[in-house]
């Protein structure tokens, strides 16, 4: 398996990049929709939704990449963790769907836009609780036997991760309401900064939960941070200094820091999760080298990847640059 | 209470990839109507291919949304409930499908956005380039799939090691043998889908005397095009059948209701097939036709189902009947669009009002033609996941159980119930407003707001009279 290159490790880096761009991606978006029924009115409600409008499709094209990505990369952790979150993974896919259909009605309704709210807070809402169970999941560990899912139906439901996924809403929130900062004015930006520190305070308790909880439900986890790679502390002090950073910037009303700033939270904090783990893909049985596809098939992607990749974020980069005029600045879209 | 997990996931992936089909099928063909009218108007500058290129274009954003939510539950049975099937094709599918969102879906998504709000944005050239780059989007993303379904009925360029699939081919693997077939059938079946949707939509407008002018060009556009393309799709049917007769033989018995191999077997028009007995009741027939269409002699032998045992064999009814309504609708459709060619010719295709209210009727039935067409060819597979390689109960997710499959089979039913109702809610909307709106620049406020979504690009409100549109 290991040539001269690690094809798996290139690809545990490229499907590893490509899941935290969805995060960060999407979590704003998603964030947005969390937010929403607690915006001060339905003014606000359409700033909010038209500065996420442009981009939250694309996301979702990400998304089927990261499905095909681990199909092709590491089909394990694609037929492992489908199976064992089948009924969450229903509820993050109707979660996306009602969010999805809720933007486009939205704009369109008169009568019904209460309904399409309520559409677009629930499935945002269950789509970030679902995929913050999936990172709980996934610290927790599989019942795997042969290569194959042998546990039930509701094992992934435990304490544990219904933490984590009421820990990655609140997170999404963060970013969510950051953003809005960063994209509107006036009385909705004023909600948006009262509401942050409270955000990001919660933000901080779910990682300390985390943070303790993990290590005394899993020895391996337990080991590597007690071992003697003390560096790896880099990660969590770099957390709470930034969770500072962000508590100051908010009290000066900085518009675009903050959400940057949670952005590197997010960032720590998936880094983090990463070393607790390596090099297990489908813990407790399997490493990314276990779950990886033939290294034909990873070389035949791979090539092509190389190749169309820069396509895409090329034909992508320019038509941002062809739509360039239409944002105003600091304002978000122009309602209907 | 206990459901069995195979059948239930079953059920559950022919609803959910027949919900999503009818989406594709339609954009494929509507995308490239689209560009051929950017194309023409481009050339000549005829308004009216303008307006009629905008109109489309509003219906393709719609059809295009729900393809893609639908479309992303796609991404993830495979896993949910077919995971043996995914683990053990992975090697061969992961690539398929990531070349699939690499090469298509970011093309479509990106040029989608230019081609609705980027006319006043961009040059004439590249919008037109934007157009031809959506149709061609579609086409690629048909490329992939098909070939990845293909292989499944086709299997090749691979060989089994220890239960996985390992690549022996990928040239081989991809273009398998039944693959230019569908990929010819599906792309026709596209342009067919299209052509009388387009056709019927216009008829409608004619036979009420609204945008008469644009839909006199459509009409006639679709006719002529229908004329050549619906007697091609009967060949390269009939040629595709050639192939499945060569490469699965079961599939064909089951479409003919063939349980007995036969030389001279006669071609039955109709039947009630008896699985249990073996046998075909009230059957009608025609004495040597199937020798002579499968095996281009009258004497030719024809397999029959009981050439395996009963666990081998499809369920023989939904292949059968499906098979006769696609036909059926088939000569329907290369009936109407010679007689209307014809009536075109003569001068006499927009008075003709029978005609015109046949196409109206027509609308849902290209839709009907492609998913009976599914069934045939993917009812027709069973029990097999990939033709001899796994059988459907070997595939299935070892840890499903019958009441989770049937719990989220309940779930999308209900959530597509929404999707769908909205959808064709405010698909009416549009349709009712027409291609010659009273302000029919309507793309440049979307233009200013919203470029990367793709229903914005309709302005209609929804819950509000079309005379009211607006706010």
């Amino acid at each position: 398996m290991m040539g001269l290159i690690d094809l798996t490790l290139i690809w545990v880096g490229l499907i590893g990049l490509g899941v935290f761009m969805y995060v960060l991606m999407d979590g704003f978006d998603l964030g947005v929709g969390i937010l929403f029924p607690f915006a001060p009115d339905d003014e606000s409600r359409d700033l909010m939704m038209n500065s996420v409008a442009p981009v939250w499709d694309g996301n979702e094209t990400w998304l089927i990449l990261g499905g095909a990505g681990l199909l092709a990369a590491f089909p394990l952790i694609y037929t492992v963790f489908l199976p064992a979150l089948y009924i969450g993974v229903f509820l993050l896919l109707a979660g996306l769907i009602f969010r999805g259909i809720a933007f486009e009605f939205r704009f369109k309704a008169t009568k019904n836009k209460h309904l399409w709210n309520y559409s677009f807070f629930g499935g945002s809402t269950v789509a970030s609780f679902a995929q913050g169970a999936v990172i709980g999941a996934y610290v927790q560990g599989f019942e795997t036997e042969n290569f194959r899912y042998v546990g039930g139906a509701f094992d992934w439901l435990t304490p544990f991760t219904l933490m984590t996924g009421l820990g990655v809403v609140a997170g999404y929130a963060l970013l969510g309401v950051t953003w809005t900062i960063m994209k509107t004015e006036g009385r909705t930006q004023d909600w948006a900064y009262k509401l942050a520190p409270w955000l990001l305070g919660a933000v901080l308790v779910f990682f300390l939960l985390v943070s303790l909880w993990t290590p005394m439900m899993n020895e391996r986890v337990m080991d590597r941070w007690m071992s003697n790679i003390s560096w790896l502390w880099i990660f969590p002090a770099t957390t709470v200094a930034f969770a500072g950073w962000i508590f100051t910037r908010l009290r000066k009303r900085a518009e675009g820091s903050p959400f940057i700033g949670s952005m590197v939270l997010f960032a720590m904090f998936y880094v983090g999760v990463l070393i607790s783990m390596w090099p297990y893909a489908v813990p407790p049985n399997y490493t990314f080298w276990d779950a990886a596809s033939d290294p034909g098939s990873q070389l035949f992607l791979l090539i092509g990847f190389l190749f169309l990749i820069p396509i895409v974020l090329g034909y992508t980069a320019w038509t941002y640059w062809v739509f360039r005029g239409k944002v105003r600045p600091g304002a978000g879209y122009a309602g209907h | 209470m206990d459901f069995d997990p195979v059948l239930i996931s079953r059920i559950q992936f022919a609803f959910v990839v027949s919900f999503h089909a009818i989406f594709p099928v339609f954009t494929i063909g509507l995308a490239s109507y689209v560009a051929v009218l950017e194309g023409l108007y481009y050339r000549t500058d005829n308004p009216l291919y303008l307006r009629l290129s905008k109109f489309w274009t509003k219906v393709f954003a719609v059809v295009f949304g729900m393809g893609v939510v639908s479309g992303i539950v796609m991404a993830f049975q495979f896993g949910t409930n077919w995971s043996n099937f995914a683990y053990s094709a992975s090697n061969f599918l992961g690539p398929v499908l990531s070349y699939e969102v690499v090469t298509a879906f970011f093309l479509e998504a990106t040029f989608l956005g230019v081609l609705l709000f980027g006319r006043d944005k961009v040059p004439r050239g590249l919008h037109l380039f934007s157009a031809c780059m959506v149709a061609i989007g579609t086409f690629i993303s048909s490329f992939w799939i098909l070939s990845a379904n293909s292989w499944m009925h086709t299997p090749a360029g691979v060989e089994m090691v220890d239960g996985m699939v390992q690549m022996t081919s990928w040239t081989q693997a991809i273009f398998n043998s039944s693959f230019p077939y569908r990929f010819a059938h599906m792309a026709l079946a596209s342009f067919i889908t299209g052509g009388f949707v387009v056709a019927g939509v216009s008829a409608l407008y004619l036979l009420r005397g609204n945008h008469v002018e644009t839909s006199k060009k459509a009409l006639k556009m679709c006719v002529i095009m229908l004329a050549v393309v619906t007697p091609m799709q009967l060949l390269i049917g009939h040629e595709h059948g050639l192939n499945t007769f060569e490469n699965q033989p079961v599939k064909v018995a089951a479409m003919e209701g063939a349980w007995e191999t036969k030389s001279a077997a006669p071609l039955i028009l109709f039947a009630i097939p008896d699985a249990a007995n073996e046998t075909n009741h009230f059957e009608i027939k025609i004495p040597y036709l199937a020798s002579i269409v499968l095996t281009h002699s009258a004497d030719g032998v024809v397999p029959g189902l009981l050439e395996v045992p009963a666990d081998e064999r499809p369920p023989v009814g939904i292949v059968f009947w499906s098979f006769r309504i696609m036909v059926g609708l088939g000569l329907i459709f290369i009936a109407i669009s010679l007689l209307s060619a014809y009536q075109l010719y003569r001068g006499h295709l927009y008075d003709s009002r029978l005609l015109l209210r046949a196409y109206t009727w027509l609308i849902p039935a290209p839709f009907v033609a492609v998913l009976t067409g599914w069934f045939v060819t993917e009812v027709g597979r069973q029990p097999w996941m990939i033709q001899g390689l796994m059988r459907l109960d070997e595939a299935v997710t070892p840890s499903v159980t019958g009441w989770m499959a049937l719990v989220t089979l309940i779930g999308y039913f209900a959530v597509y119930a929404v999707v769908f109702s909205a959808g064709v809610f405010y698909l009416r909307k549009v349709v009712e407003g027409g291609p010659d709106p009273i302000e029919s620049d309507s793309d440049s406020e979307g233009s200013n707001a919203r470029p990367k979504r793709p229903w914005s690009a309709v302005s209609n409100q929804l819950d509000e009279a079309p005379s009211a549109a607006g706010s």
